[in-house]
């Protein structure tokens, strides 16, 4: 019975061909989508591409330059709204909830909005900001929309950080006098700050690539903001609208080759970011 | 000589597993008092009931009273932030904060606001001096403390409690991650201490407990089983356990 079976190096060659073989052709399908993005992309990428304005309408002619000032005033005004409630309650749930069903009924809930796709809260976000209180389709629409998006994602990443301060240092603090506050703020923060950091500019990653909830909350407008209330369209949404409507692949493709760069630009930040953080938590200095 | 701290009846629960049983202990001022045992006796439990630590564990329960200076720290009026800055606590495990050798002993009085009073950088160097750990780090004192060895850390530990200029130290096996050499400098540190602080230390090691404390209690199963002069204690223990504990023959 036992010499039929594989011999344990046998059977460790196989896994490890698998293994291999597994990461090797994920690693080969996203280069193809990067190279095939960036080779279409590049030669239609300039320095006239990236300020002027599109024309807009069925038109895929002209640039991008009002298509990125929207998307950074989205993501200025996201970050504005999500910050402070996402890492504040991620603290309340970690520091000072009861670890009770409620609190349990809280991070159930949490968990669950992390895994609604985003169309719904594009939906949520057109009854209640577009509709309800009026914003319209616009800048702002979109972001408060993104915002509630994205809250799940920033909790959980910033009470992961949160939860790898050890304990020794949180009774190191209380046993020198200093109150639960000062812990926190003091020791329990800068320790994670890097880890919440990271999960930020996750967010914002995330933030640049969504389309589906910000194509029912901020509009289409290709006209430069104005205003928060102005509407307009990001990166994302004016590939859809120059692959989908006009003809221009061109544009498209380069459109496509701003926004890879721009994930690749906030994935080496973020990577950077957490090595620097697990570095602090081994002890460097 | 002046009793420090006074434990009446006291009485502690996790849940439901009754940890300390009425335990009676006088701490005198100035003195060394060990707490000995084998694992999962109350020491350690007790040496946090005697600042509050416990406090900060869910579903636990005192009663009884701790008396420092004839006050009742479990009172209602007592302000927690006020008793820990009176009694300090040294962990087994060196915990310096990471952050840099002058942040972890500024730490306390930083928090404490006690900047208003006091020259930061004279606390920082008194306190390291008393810590006999300035000849060590007086030129590196922005380095982090993690780079310190484990006995350097331990003593930065003592340092930054010493800061807050506490009257009471408690000391939770502090040697249990430390080498011989570095356990005999956290010993003689020990006896200098002990002429302005009072100090409590929880240890395993039978010959430390022997060599630096004036008073030894033994704890077995959350009771204390005998209390008293640690010459008197090592060389004609009263319980029978005792005696058994200390000769090695269990725990």
């Amino acid at each position: 019975m036992l010499n039929r079976r594989l011999s344990p190096k046998s059977t460790q060659k196989i896994a490890m061909t698998f293994i291999w073989g597994a990461g090797i052709i994920t690693l080969l399908i996203l280069l193809m989508i990067i190279a095939f993005v960036l080779v279409k992309g590049l030669p239609g990428l300039s320095w006239s591409f990236l300020t002027t304005a599109p024309e807009g309408g069925l038109s895929g002619a002209g640039g991008i330059s009002t298509v990125i000032v929207s998307t950074i005033y989205l993501l200025a005004l996201t970050l504005a709204v999500l910050v402070v409630p996402g890492i504040g309650a991620a603290i309340y749930l970690n520091e000072y909830a009861p670890q009770n069903r409620f609190t349990h009924l809280i991070r159930y809930g949490i968990d669950t909005l992390a895994g609604i796709p985003s169309i719904v809260f594009g939906l949520f976000g057109f009854a209640l900001f577009v509709t309800v209180l009026h914003f319209n389709f616009s800048i702002l629409s979109g972001a408060l929309t993104l915002a509630c998006l994205l809250l799940p994602t920033l909790i959980r990443t910033t009470e992961e950080a949160i939860k790898v301060v050890p304990r020794s240092d949180r009774e190191a603090s209380l046993a020198l006098g200093a109150t639960k506050w000062q812990t926190i703020r003091y020791v329990v923060l800068p320790a994670a700050m890097p880890g919440i950091e990271t999960g930020v500019i996750l967010c914002v990653g995330r933030a640049i690539s969504e389309s589906a909830c910000l194509f029912i909350t901020m509009g289409g407008s290709a006209a430069m903001p104005t205003s928060l209330l102005s509407g307009g369209r990001t990166l994302a949404i004016h590939m859809y609208y120059l692959s989908s409507e006009t003809n221009n692949i061109t544009g498209a493709m380069a459109t496509g080759a701003v926004l890879i760069i721009a994930i690749l630009i906030t994935n080496t930040i973020t990577n950077w970011l957490s090595h620097r953080f697990h570095k602090k938590m081994a002890g460097g200095t | 000589m002046d009793m420090k701290i006074q434990t009446k009846n006291l009485n502690f629960y996790y849940g439901k597993l009754h940890a300390l049983k009425n335990i009676n202990l006088d701490v005198k001022e100035h003195q060394i008092t060990a707490l000995i045992g084998p694992s999962g006796c109350g020491k350690t439990t007790f040496l946090r009931t005697l600042n509050r630590m416990n406090d900060t564990i869910h579903k636990t329960r005192v009663d009884g009273e701790v008396l420092l200076d004839d006050k009742n720290i479990y009172d209602r009026s007592v302000d927690v932030v006020e008793l820990r800055k009176r009694v300090g606590m040294v962990f087994q495990q060196p915990n310096p904060f990471p952050k840099s050798i002058y942040e972890n002993v500024a730490f306390g009085p930083k928090m404490l606001g006690m900047k208003r009073f006091v020259n930061l950088d004279e606390v920082v160097e008194k306190s390291l001096r008393a810590a006999a750990l300035w000849n060590e780090v007086a030129d590196d004192l922005k380095k982090s403390a993690l780079t310190l060895s484990g006995g350097q850390q331990q003593r930065l530990c003592i340092a930054r409690v010493l800061a807050v200029q506490p009257e009471v130290i408690l000391m939770d096996e502090p040697c249990s991650a430390l080498d011989p050499l570095a356990t005999l400098k956290i010993e003689e540190l020990m006896q200098e201490l002990k002429k302005n602080y009072t100090i409590v230390i929880v240890t395993h090691n039978m010959q430390q407990a022997a060599r630096v404390s004036d008073f030894t209690g033994f704890f077995l199963l959350g009771e204390m089983l005998e209390y008293g002069d640690t010459n008197e204690m090592f060389s004609r223990p009263k319980n029978k356990k005792t005696e058994d504990y200390i000769t090695g023959r269990f725990g």
